[in-house]
């Protein structure tokens, strides 16, 4: 019974978590765009001063920003590639009637369930490192040198250990996708004499499309602030290697306690996600009207 | 160009035996329908022939050479399916010229073939569509469509109408039937509908469990059924069967008389009996009658005929109209 009054009481209910939710969010965000309009350094308490737009000057003509933003691209970028990629692949062999399919599914999803830190020290100290690490022994074995990851291809390393994070997400979302493709419009291609890589390409592929857009804007917000697997394997470095545009906030913020600068680095970061957004709704967000 | 012959075509799913041995001949042009109830292996039949499963043993060949190890593709079949299965994200011109473009053909063999298709189907207006902006019969068109653009030695239909209303079905039966005469291409249909197979077929197969009961025109049929199962399915409304004393003065262990070969009359006739149920269709009446010693016995009667429920009414089977069946069920 939606009466006037009921619709009242459910908005009164309501209120206390609407609001709590709104400054949860809009106090910290006008704080943010606060602090980045002040000279606000934690080792000279009392001395903020109002300085217009110089934190962004600052922030943007440092020469790492520049770096940071390059490294933040080609990162989010390598890992969509990676994980769609390797993620259409696994999906079509998980799909295929094997023994023991429930559990080689479970496997697959595992590293999902492991803590960013935790799965980015196992890569740092079980897999990379240039001792004790299985890929120098199997290098030794071989007879060859082996790699130290962390210092000669920092980003490459980084890549990996976010790609295998999230391969498992990207596995999963295309695995359900590819479940629910019509098992009479395969028969039919097969009919109209369509082999088997023409299927995936002219049937399965676009059948996939929706589901790829989902993976890549979901993955695109979390890849962006990607920050526990760089500070535990490489710090960023070495020089500024790995640093990318959240890393460098927390530089700022929390190294040289600079608060005003990354404030003003963390408003510049909330933009330069908001343009991939739009970037990306553009692009591929028509998929999803389907 | 489309004899199809299945030779001892045996078909299990591990353990279950779905077909066994089957022999069954379908000549070129000829329009031949699968009927049986669901789960009589019709549809497996037919999938069998197209090369979407494979037969456990024997052999089939399509116009004289041996297919039963050939891929689907190069069969020469092309098949509609229940679902229709047309490819969603592409428009009707590329649904009808997939199978060309993946022939080989180039693009103005292909869409000269494909406005030629979509002309006879009545679809140009809708060619740049989707499927999903069209409605239930149009998708029908269009998988048949798809069909024909390769020029196959026979269709295969499987269900094809199922999902049509009732209305748009019978159309859609007229539409295939008039196909056939045009194409002049065998056609083997499947269906669980006997209204369909009595109208649209040359040669209908009746099966029941995986195997044949009975192979015949339309006509044979309804006139000679070979068997209890084959009296009961073809016909509508269904043959009354009569067991018992009245069946054992007959000489049989069943007899059989369908609906419109029984004679109602108000004051004389074989069999006495009180009207339970009465159908108008206009056209029509049907009458159902509780006939004590015999069973409840559905009789039809030209035009309208004024009787209530609960009247006595008097029933007589046409002489020679009366099928007899042994014990086994098979016609005598």
């Amino acid at each position: 019974m939606a009466t006037a009054q009921t619709r009242a009481a459910a908005r009164l209910m309501a209120a206390p978590a609407v609001l709590l939710l709104l400054a949860w969010m809009v106090i910290p965000l006008g704080m943010t765009l606060y602090f980045s309009t002040l000279r606000y350094n934690l080792l000279m308490p009392g001395m903020e001063v109002f300085v217009g737009f110089e934190n962004y000057e600052f922030f943007v003509t440092d020469p790492a920003f520049w770096i940071a933003f390059q490294n933040t691209l080609v990162m989010v970028g390598s890992i969509l590639v990676i994980t769609v990629g390797g993620g259409i692949l696994l999906a079509l062999l998980l799909d295929q009637p094997i023994w023991g399919q429930g559990v080689v599914r479970l496997m697959v999803i595992a590293p999902f369930f492991v803590m960013p830190v935790v799965s980015a020290l196992v890569w740092k100290n079980l897999l990379m490192h240039p001792v004790n690490g299985l890929f120098a022994w199997l290098a030794r074995s071989a007879g060859f040198t082996p790699i130290d990851w962390l210092s000669q291809v920092p980003l490459l390393s980084i890549i990996m250990i976010v790609s295998w994070q999230w391969l498992p997400f990207a596995t999963l979302i295309l695995l359900t996708a590819l479940q629910s493709l019509d098992r009479e419009q395969q028969e039919a291609a097969e009919m109209d004499g369509a082999g088997p890589g023409s299927r995936f390409w002219y049937l399965t592929l676009p059948h996939l499309s929706r589901a790829i857009t989902v993976v890549i804007l979901i993955q695109t917000i979390f890849l962006l602030s990607v920050f526990a697997e760089i500070l535990v394997t490489t710090g960023g470095g070495p020089g500024n290697a790995t640093t990318t545009i959240t890393y460098l906030v927390y530089v700022q913020a929390l190294l040289q306690f600079d608060v005003g600068g990354a404030s003003a680095g963390g408003v510049i970061a909330i933009i330069l996600a908001n343009i991939v957004a739009i970037f990306l709704i553009r692009s591929i967000g028509r998929n999803l009207d389907r | 160009m489309g004899k199809i012959e299945l030779r001892a075509v045996r078909k299990a799913f591990e353990a279950t035996e779905v077909i066994p041995d089957l022999d069954l001949d379908i000549e070129d042009g000829e329009f031949a329908v699968f009927v049986g109830p669901s789960g009589c292996g019709k549809s497996t039949l037919l999938r069998l022939i197209a090369g979407l499963e494979d037969v456990t043993s024997g052999r089939i060949d399509i116009d004289g050479r041996d297919m039963t190890r050939v891929a689907p593709a190069k069969r020469k079949l092309a098949m509609v399916f229940q679902s229709y299965a047309l490819y969603p994200h592409m428009t009707v011109r590329r649904n009808i010229g997939f199978p060309l473009k993946m022939a080989g053909l180039d693009r103005a063999a292909i869409d000269r073939k494909v406005e030629d298709a979509a002309r006879i189907l009545n679809l140009t207006p809708y060619l740049e569509r989707r499927p999903g902006e069209l409605s239930g019969g149009q998708r029908q068109r269009v998988a048949i469509g798809r069909a024909i653009v390769r020029e196959p030695a026979a269709f295969l239909f499987d269900e094809p109408l199922s999902n049509l209303d009732a209305a748009l079905r019978v159309n859609m039966r007229l539409e295939i039937s008039e196909l056939h005469q045009k194409l002049g291409t065998t056609m083997v249909y499947v269906t669980h509908d006997q209204v369909e197979a009595m109208t649209m077929a040359d040669k209908i197969v009746v099966l029941n469990a995986g195997r044949i009961e009975q192979v015949g025109s339309p006509i044979e049929l309804y006139s000679r059924p070979a068997n209890r199962f084959v009296a009961a399915f073809i016909g509508s409304p269904k043959m009354n069967l009569i067991d018992g004393r009245e069946a054992e003065r007959q000489g049989a262990a069943a007899i059989g008389v369908r609906p419109e070969h029984i004679r109602v009359s108000r004051d004389e006739g074989a069999w006495k009996g009180t009207v339970t149920v009465v159908e108008h269709l206009g056209s029509d009446t049907f009458l159902h009658v509780d006939v004590p010693g015999v069973t409840s016995i559905n009789a039809r009667t030209p035009g309208e005929y004024g009787i209530k429920p609960g009247e006595p009414v008097w029933l007589t089977p046409e002489e020679g109209r009366i099928h007899r069946f042994d014990r086994e069920g098979r016609a005598l």
